[in-house]
């Protein structure tokens, strides 16, 4: 794909549940790709299929009508149809996809989206967060296989992005629609993706699940060193509530304790590592607060940049990623296949609620 | 202000004769609008340049150019009246045929801005969510024209009471056929002691195309407010 200067040449696949975040800066084709794959853009080359089924395919000249792909669309602008209400919104993919119903109902949609209340409003009376999930709802209707959501949180600011997002998390663990998520908002992606498509410049630099993309290089390249870091998906043990600590299970046998607001046992928790709040020591810790100590062996050391390395530590089913600098690699003498004991403080861990899709 | 029989007929047939006109062009007003905003052919330009023609040329040229097509000699009009019977010289269809041609510009003018005006992003959510191209235009495009297009039609419905020269070209000064407001203005002022008749009509014509006017605005914010533009 070609736009005057700029070239999109981009290859991924992604799974047929749950959410593959595309991720990049403004400009590096995230939206492009998504117009692409919702038939709005026709690229110079290029093969899409789902399920199988053949969307695209300049090689044999196919082509298939946006309106025919039964792939929904929402767009950050909402564009919700101003001549109609809300409820003739949400009617109009739904009455265009008679006789496919997949299961996407209207009373599911409009309670899992609370849209009781704004049926017979009109779309220029709604605030930006409500217009966005009436989009939502809307796109879902229409009975689409598959989601593109192109950044539909930009336009918000902060409060009522948080007003958004649960009900994207709601969507992504009741209902089994594979979703493809446009932002250039970490903390979004972390919050919603299983999968994330790296985008720079208009190449793929990164794909693969959330967790093995946090330790690639090239995410850090773009979201910078202040947040990068390994994202571990694991499950609550038990939740000590004296001492406000939960333990989450990662990996085989690795376990990690933060901090227990909203947790219970049982709960899939995703926890971020930030690579800058841990420490590496050649044997067990003694006589330190710090509430996590796990044994793993270093996988790999790269030059981060003149002064610092990240190392790559192994923990048997996870990875984590750590900043050091050069002089403690040296002082330690860590090298690749070194055991090293990984310190992190439970306080310096994000975590939040993660349920898997269709869960 | 009491009006003479002849001057409500006058009125009567000024109506029939807008509303014809206004019902006669808006589907094709509308068709050329879309060819000339969405259309990529060649021989837009000539399209363009033909439709504000008759904005250029003086009405009786029109009135003659009409009278030489579709005359009952003429080749449309001889057409029209072997196969079907239709006389449009010296009738009152004819009177809105003329009026039509004469407001079509206007009418084009205004359907057209609102439809450079429709955010072509509503067409594409409406693609995403299954619908075809003449689905998409009637469900999305058309309502969203709308103000351009009520705007465009009272408009026109204005112009053809007082369309003047292109009609008595084409259709003559009949009464009770072709004789309009304007017709009917021209006629008293022709006749001796007909100042009163030619000052009423002339204050009847002021009175509807204010009117008109007033209705126009007041229907656009009526739907702008439905629509949200403000």
């Amino acid at each position: 794909m070609r736009r005057g200067a700029f070239t999109l040449d981009a290859r991924f696949t992604a799974p047929q549940a749950g959410v593959v975040a595309l991720f990049g800066r403004s400009g590096c084709g995230k939206t492009t790709l998504v117009n692409i794959i919702s038939g709005l853009l026709a690229p110079d080359r290029g093969h899409i299929d789902i399920g199988g089924e053949v969307l695209l395919d300049t090689a044999t000249a196919r082509r298939v009508a946006p309106e025919d792909r039964r792939v929904g669309y929402v767009f950050q602008d909402s564009r919700l149809f101003p001549h109609l209400t809300v409820a003739g919104n949400l009617d109009y993919g739904l009455r265009r996809a008679r006789g496919r119903t997949q299961g996407v109902r209207r009373d599911d949609v409009i309670s899992l989206l609370a849209l009781q209340e704004l049926l017979a409003r009109r779309p220029h009376t709604l605030s930006g967060g409500e217009r966005q999930r009436v989009a939502l709802g809307r796109a879902l209707l229409a009975q689409p296989r598959l989601l593109l959501l192109d950044e539909p949180l930009a336009s918000l600011d902060a409060a009522r992005r948080e007003e958004v997002l649960p009900y994207l998390e709601a969507l992504r663990t009741r209902l089994a629609m594979p979703m493809i998520y446009v932002s250039h908002a970490f903390d979004e992606v972390l919050r919603l993706a299983t999968h994330l498509v790296v985008l720079d410049a208009g190449s793929v630099v990164a794909q693969g699940s959330l967790t093995d993309v946090s330790l690639d290089p090239a995410l850090t390249a773009i979201v910078g060193p202040a947040a990068a870091g390994a994202v571990l998906d694991g499950r609550v043990v038990d939740v000590d509530a004296t001492h406000g600590l939960a333990r989450v299970a990662i990996g085989d046998h690795g376990e990690l304790r933060v901090g227990a607001a909203g947790t219970a046992p049982g709960m899939s928790l995703r926890v971020q590592v930030l690579a800058r709040d841990v420490i590496l020591s050649d044997r067990p810790p003694e006589g330190l607060s710090v509430r996590n100590a796990l044994r793993g062996r270093i996988s790999a050391i790269d030059t981060d940049s003149n002064d610092t390395r990240r190392v790559l530590v192994d923990l048997s089913g996870a990875g984590i990623v750590a900043y050091v600098t050069r002089d403690a690699i040296d002082a330690l003498r860590l090298a690749p296949g070194s055991t090293v004991w990984v310190l992190v403080k439970a306080v310096s861990l994000r975590s939040h609620p993660f349920p898997g899709p269709g869960v | 202000m009491t009006l003479t029989p002849e001057e409500l007929d006058a009125l009567r047939l000024s109506f029939v004769v807008a509303t014809r006109s206004v019902l006669i062009s808006l589907p094709l007003a509308t068709l050329i609008a879309w060819l000339l905003v969405r259309g990529r052919f060649r021989g837009r330009f000539a399209l363009d340049a033909l439709v504000h023609l008759p904005l250029v040329l003086p009405p009786v040229v029109v009135g003659y150019l009409l009278l030489v097509l579709f005359g009952r000699r003429g080749p449309i009009g001889g057409w029209l009246h072997d196969a079907f019977g239709v006389q449009l010289a010296f009738t009152t269809a004819g009177a809105a045929l003329a009026t039509a041609v004469m407001s079509f510009p206007l009418m084009v003018r205004a359907i057209r801005l609102s439809l450079e005006a429709v955010d072509r992003g509503f067409e594409d959510a409406a693609r995403t969510l299954g619908a075809g191209p003449a689905d998409r235009f009637l469900s999305v495009t058309l309502p969203l024209m709308l103000p351009g297009i009520l705007a465009g039609s009272v408009t026109a419905f204005a112009a053809s009471l007082g369309e003047f020269g292109a009609v008595i070209t084409f259709v003559a000064n009949i009464p009770g056929e072709t004789r309009t407001l304007p017709l009917a203005l021209y006629t008293a002022i022709q006749t001796p002691d007909g100042d009163a008749a030619a000052a009423r009509i002339a204050t009847l014509s002021l009175l509807l195309g204010f009117s008109g006017l007033a209705f126009a605005e007041w229907l656009a914010r009526r739907i702008r407010r439905t629509l949200g533009q403000t």
